[in-house]
């Protein structure tokens, strides 16, 4: 069956360079750098793109942060907590349009 | 929980073992270990020497853990004898080793454990035993064994897959992460794990599923806080250790179908540094019955040490022959040289 989303596409990723090399190497070479040790440790670094993964529903992030996290030596309490910091801010930046909303419908009402 | 020899689950058997280690890498289009090894200029894989001699002293467990490369428990009656055992004392005495490290199943229950530990200390090695920690609480019997392991200066290396009950428990079985913690307890009681005693005590973290270790420093950091603040309890080291994909980890890994995943991954994790340090270039392992093999997973898969025949048992233990050996290998032996790589004692590079 067809579908959009393909497991074993993950595994392709570093191939789209085949259509363009010179942005993907800059691409794939800060990314190595991003995730690694810094001001932040890996471990902290994982869960955080673990929330953003849900944030941004990217499949293959969330398989690929999902193992990496626990390979990082996270428990499940951790990644959960993670994915709700995630969910807080995708409601709440929902939530603070209401002002916006608020405000609209105080300038057009009497 | 049985065994999957008493179950007669097809993954005890060896040679289906061997077939699906085969077809893992195979049927993906994956290098075999041997290929890696050829291009890393290790092939054939040779000792350097000969510092620790591993003994598998009977497959009889308390415990039937999930991922046990061995299909230990208690329905397992396969247990060293003690004109084996003699044995090993002749070999060990007629050569350099400095370390006996004594494993299982769970090694103090075979009837001879004492006595032999006993001996071998006796002859000024250092003793290891891998102790599945519970073993300790199991029966009044045992109570006196972190005494017994103090008085012969035993160095002790345990098995905590995680600080947390649900994850320690879902590997090893309900009810063990309270035990172990029981055992800890009285470990440090007579100062075992802390600082300044010289009584060792190391745990050993594996992963609760089809995915590698974490990083050995950061955990330690993490599981000595965890230990230190939820149960007041203190250890040396912790070592990262990597599932080798035999015997219960393989039937867990084919039966939730992350097997090809699993062998994909440490395959593409293949480090040639952590190759050139694995265990078996200087160790020797003893199977319950004298026979000897390049490690403990070897064991499991039958394939004994390339010598002659008859030097391939601990009676005929010839130290000349075994360092001069090539050391047998298989797909599995991917497990060892994945990412910062995996042996007895944690990581390789």
């Amino acid at each position: 069956m067809k579908t959009y989303y393909n497991p074993d596409d993950l595994k392709k990723f570093s191939k789209i360079g085949e259509f363009q090399k010179p942005l993907a190497d800059k691409f794939f070479s800060y990314y190595g750098d991003v995730f690694k040790e810094g001001a932040l440790t890996e471990r902290e670094k994982s869960l955080i793109a673990l929330a953003v993964s849900h944030a941004v529903q990217c499949p293959y992030c969330i398989d690929a942060y999902t193992v990496d996290s626990l390979e990082k030596g996270c428990d499940e309490e951790e990644m959960m907590e993670a994915v709700h910091v995630a969910a807080a801010i995708r409601g709440g930046a929902t939530l603070v349009h209401g002002v916006q909303m608020m405000n609209k419908t105080k300038e057009v009402s009497m | 929980m049985k065994s999957l020899l008493k179950q007669k689950n097809k993954f005890s058997d060896i040679s289906y073992q061997l077939e699906v280690l085969k077809e893992g890498v195979t049927s993906q289009g994956l290098p075999h270990f041997s290929s890696k090894l050829v291009e890393s200029d290790l092939f054939p894989l040779q000792p350097t020497g000969l510092d620790v001699f591993q003994i598998n002293m009977g497959k009889m467990c308390n415990q039937v853990c999930a991922h046990c490369h061995v299909d230990a428990g208690p329905d397992r009656k396969e247990i060293m004898t003690k004109e084996t055992l003699e044995q090993c004392l002749v070999a060990i005495r007629n050569s350099s080793i400095k370390t006996v490290d004594l494993t299982g199943g769970a090694p103090e229950m075979n009837p001879h454990f004492r006595w032999f530990v006993e001996q071998v200390y006796k002859l000024g090695c250092k003793v290891m035993v891998r102790c599945n920690l519970t073993i300790i609480v199991a029966n009044k019997k045992y109570y006196d064994l972190p005494e017994f392991y103090k008085n012969n200066e035993v160095e002790i290396v345990s098995s905590l897959p995680h600080y947390s009950s649900k994850k320690t428990d879902s590997q090893r079985g309900d009810g063990v992460f309270d035990k172990s913690v029981k055992a800890l307890k009285m470990l440090n009681d007579v100062g075992y794990g802390i600082a300044d005693s010289g009584l060792v005590l190391n745990l050993v973290y594996n992963p609760s599923g089809a995915f590698l270790p974490p990083s050995q420093e950061g955990l330690e950091k993490q599981f000595k806080r965890k230990l230190k603040k939820d149960f007041d309890i203190e250890f040396n080291s912790l070592f990262a250790i990597t599932n080798i994909p035999i015997s219960r980890y393989l039937e867990y890994l084919v039966a939730s179908e992350n097997y090809m995943g699993y062998m994909e991954k440490l395959v593409n994790s293949y480090n040639p540094s952590a190759a050139k340090g694995v265990m078996c270039r200087n160790t020797i392992s003893v199977g319950w019955d004298g026979f000897l093999y390049d490690c403990d997973f070897n064991q499991m898969l039958e394939m004994k040490v390339s010598v002659s025949k008859k030097q391939q048992h601990v009676s005929e233990f010839e130290l000349d022959s075994l360092v001069n050996r090539s050391i047998l290998v298989n797909e599995h032996c991917f497990g060892c040289t994945a990412g910062a790589g995996s042996s007895c004692g944690g990581e390789i590079a």
